[in-house]
């Protein structure tokens, strides 16, 4: 499609090609792909190498400045995976850390993208609101575990509410970015066609912030499940951070890098899913 | 607030004993002084002169973007007092939104207005196809080329009716064929519509070969140094730029602007730099030329 625009408005001269057999489509997919197809090759290759090295390391039980010889080997994580996927405790551990990401994380983006809004709008808020952010930023969300424990009644509240600390600053950083690398001359430009305040902040200021909001998005979702584990394996009684914990407690040494599998894949979805969400909503962004 | 002048036909532009100042830690700076311009109902009116003379500081005074320090801007008698939709802008940079498809941009201005959604669709369209874009209303601008990117932005100026078309450099990022393209396509446009333009530009062929008069601007601080009727008949057509009236015209035009643009370069010229220009001045030294 983007090779028709680019040619500019020339009368199309070259008449329809004949339908292609599948043997050449097949060929022409396989040449506009390729470099894709070869990333895709590669990083199974060396998702492969990985486990084997993994493999090779546990069944020998190399001692080398780091020991593995307590290191569960690949194939007793997979064990250990297929038992636990039919154990329903593990499937809770991972639905309620699931739920306190997706609490926290939503409430973090509810509150911090409409408040980076509109503190990038208008001065004052930004003058109240900035300095009292910028002094609890810095702070990580671990070490307000003590403090979340004290302000809130459950346990459950506590640990919701680090997760929302550590996605809700980098939030709203980056929508404030956004808001203020918006092009002043599209303002101009819409204030031009008869645009008013609430409009131009809808139709400019918003739109044109929504990249770097998703950047805000992305970190704000990895930064999550880091106070989400970290608040689990302090505080918790449930959840995947919980569960590795425990692995370790009972000297279940597969679990613990089940338990740490686990965390990756799930952080590894829900950036996807956060991705997924951006090229939804910014189609012009995506080729 | 509103000075009412006599004259309240569509699209004149008034602007009386203009100037505009900005404030700075040294004082305030003088960007135009003492200007007065009008671009008659229906006329198309160039601005050109060396480079931060301030051509499109009063470009965008008009528009209603920066406030004159003193003086009056007025369209219809009536005064400016901000950017409105009756004063349609193109800018050099496009200034397309970039995540609205080339159709929705158009719609842009009738939607501010509280048009319905199919009814601006359908002016949309045809707009589009006036400009031989409808191929394109689905794509965004980023896959655009310059020329269809500000071909776009035009139409989005015009979609609303505005009285009068403000041009700032539009063409000015573009290649020379490109330009030269734009340029019959403004000007078809402009006929067709017979809507007042006032237009900014530093080429001086693309001046001449557009406008019905041009304003020659001084350097900063930036005042009318002269005015020059174009009376080239129209429709113009390219081949006119090789006729001795047209060639004239540049001439004249062309030992303003460099008197201008020696007067601007002189503050910062050192003696090296002063040798050097006597010798392209054919004996004269800049003091004689200033």
């Amino acid at each position: 499609m983007p090779a028709i625009a680019e040619a500019g408005p020339l009368p199309a001269v070259t008449p329809p090609a004949p339908p292609a057999s599948f043997g050449t489509l097949a060929l022409r997919w396989y040449r506009l792909n390729r470099a894709g197809l070869r990333a895709t090759a590669i990083g199974v290759i060396s998702l492969l190498a990985f486990l084997l090295v993994w493999h090779l390391l546990t069944t020998y039980r190399v001692v080398f400045f780091v020991r593995f010889t307590n290191v569960p080997s690949p194939l007793a994580v997979y064990a250990s995976f297929t038992k636990a996927i039919h154990d329903p405790k593990f499937l809770m551990h991972i639905l309620l850390s699931c739920r306190r990401i997706f609490i926290g994380f939503s409430l973090a983006a509810i509150i911090g993208v409409p408040l980076g809004l509109i503190m990038g709008r208008f001065k004052l808020v930004h003058e109240v609101i900035f300095p009292v952010a910028e002094v609890l930023r810095p702070i990580p969300a671990i070490a307000w575990v003590p403090m979340a424990i004290m302000l809130w009644p459950t346990n459950e509240q506590s640990i919701v509410f680090i997760t929302f600390l550590g996605s809700f600053f980098p939030i709203l950083v980056n929508t404030l970015h956004g808001m203020s690398l918006v092009d002043p001359v599209l303002v101009r430009a819409a204030q031009c066609l008869g645009a008013r305040e609430r409009s131009i902040f809808r139709e400019v200021y918003f739109p044109a912030s929504l990249p770097h909001i998703f950047t805000g998005l992305t970190v704000g979702m990895g930064v999550a499940w880091v106070s989400l584990i970290a608040a689990e394996m302090i505080s918790g009684q449930y959840g995947i951070g919980y569960f590795t914990w425990e692995a370790y407690s009972l000297v279940q040494y597969a679990d613990i890098a089940l338990g740490m599998i686990a965390i990756g894949v799930l952080g590894l979805g829900s950036s996807l899913l956060i991705r997924g969400a951006g090229q939804l909503v910014m189609p012009w962004r995506s080729t | 607030m509103s000075e009412v002048i006599a004259n309240t036909s569509k699209g004149h532009i008034e602007v009386r004993n203009f100037s505009l100042a900005y404030e700075t830690i040294e004082g305030p700076v003088q960007a135009v002084t003492d200007t007065q311009i009008h671009v008659k109902p229906g006329e198309f009116v160039s601005i050109v002169g060396p480079s931060g003379c301030g051509k499109s500081t009063l470009l965008n005074a008009v528009a209603g973007f920066l406030k004159p320090t003193t003086g009056i801007v007025t369209v219809d008698g009536e005064r400016v007092n901000g950017p409105s939709a009756e004063r349609g802008m193109v800018f050099q940079q496009y200034s397309l939104f970039p995540w609205k498809t080339v159709r929705e941009n158009v719609e842009f201005g009738l939607k501010m207005r509280g048009m319905p959604r199919s009814q601006r669709e359908r002016a949309a369209r045809t707009l589009l196809g006036l400009a031989g874009l409808e191929a394109f209303e689905k794509h965004y601008p980023e896959k655009l080329s310059g020329g269809m990117k500000q071909r776009v932005g035009i139409v989005r100026a015009l979609a609303t009716g505005p009285k009068v078309l403000l041009l700032d450099e539009p063409f000015g990022a573009l290649d020379a064929q490109t330009r030269v393209i734009m340029q019959q396509i403004l000007t078809n446009m402009w006929q067709r519509l017979k809507i007042s333009v006032l237009f900014v530009t530093h080429d001086i062929d693309e001046a001449i070969f557009l406008s019905d008069r041009v304003y020659c601007m001084t350097a900063r601080p930036g005042s009318i140094k002269a005015e020059i009727p174009i009376p080239l008949e129209r429709p113009r057509q390219q081949s006119m730029m090789m006729s001795s009236e047209f060639l004239a015209l540049r001439r004249g035009l062309m030992s303003l602007i460099r008197e201008e643009s020696l007067k601007a370069m002189g503050g910062e010229i050192n003696d090296m730099g002063m040798q050097g220009l006597s010798i392209e001045l054919h004996g004269h030294s800049l003091a004689d030329v200033i």
